[in-house]
């Protein structure tokens, strides 16, 4: 199990990260620090911080689309107020002018992602470089390779697809 | 099965709540189950290993394909995804 200090440390790092982004961790502090202990406590059976709140397969390249933060963090943001596991909020939700919504489970479930990942979209003859999207924040980039890190939010080259 | 953990309380039917050991949201069901004071068994499906932890992902995805956590069944029927207080509060009769 993380140790409280590790978990009070990387709190306090996700907040700066996060606030220097754009992004709002949840106010409620407790609830907050349950959901941080659990990323440190996958980050130690896994060796990634995979979503404390849905059921990681253990194998990075089948989990990469939940490895906090997600690829769903921002759509569930714009559509209910909190990402899945409520770490992340919109600004209103951590003034308290606001409850977040439930947030219902928007990763498809296995059998429709192992369709997805067979599935490749066609590149046109005509684009001189591939064009890659970052799956978390949206950033694109025209290069023949994906960058070792996102330059925008930070996520690691696997977190990108190839969009055009 | 030996990874079910059982809270006596209340019997409102066969109630099992699958859940994760990480989640937060897992935690306010089993804390709302306990505070209503129903019966119920709950598992920590994160926790489990080898075939015990596919047969029991199994079952979680006959009720809910997403396999999606918490997911609390009662009596083999009623079903509910997430942790929606009123939902379950009626699904338990409480």
């Amino acid at each position: 199990m993380p140790e409280p200090a590790d978990v009070d440390r990387f709190m306090r790092d996700l907040d700066l990260e996060a606030e220097a982004g754009g992004y709002h961790l949840n106010p409620d502090p407790e609830f907050t620090r349950g959901l941080v202990r659990g990323l440190l406590a996958n980050r130690e059976r896994y060796g990634y911080i995979s979503c404390p709140c849905r059921l990681a397969s253990g194998n990075r390249e089948d989990d990469v689309d939940i490895i906090c933060p997600c690829d769903y963090r921002d759509p569930d943001l714009a559509d209910y107020g909190a990402c899945y596991c409520a770490l992340y909020v919109t600004a209103d939700v951590q003034a308290g002018a606001r409850i977040p919504d439930p947030v219902p489970e928007r990763r498809p479930p296995p059998a429709e992602r192992e369709r997805q990942k067979a599935g490749y979209a066609a590149v046109p003859e005509s684009l001189k470089f591939p064009v890659w999207r970052c799956r978390v924040c949206g950033y694109l980039c025209a290069r023949n390779e994906p960058p070792e890190i996102c330059p925008i939010c930070r996520v690691p080259r696997d977190r990108f697809e190839r969009f055009m | 099965m030996m990874a079910m953990q059982h809270v006596p309380g209340v019997d409102r039917g066969r109630v099992i709540l699958y859940a994760l050991s990480t989640c937060g949201w897992c935690a306010r069901t089993k804390e709302l189950l306990t505070d209503l004071g129903v019966g119920f068994s709950y598992v920590y499906v994160d926790l489990l290993t080898g075939e015990e932890r596919d047969r029991v992902v199994r079952e979680v995805e006959r009720w809910n394909p997403r396999l999606s956590f918490p997911t609390v069944v009662v009596d083999d029927a009623k079903v509910v995804v997430g942790f929606r207080e009123q939902e379950i509060r009626e699904a338990v009769g409480a």
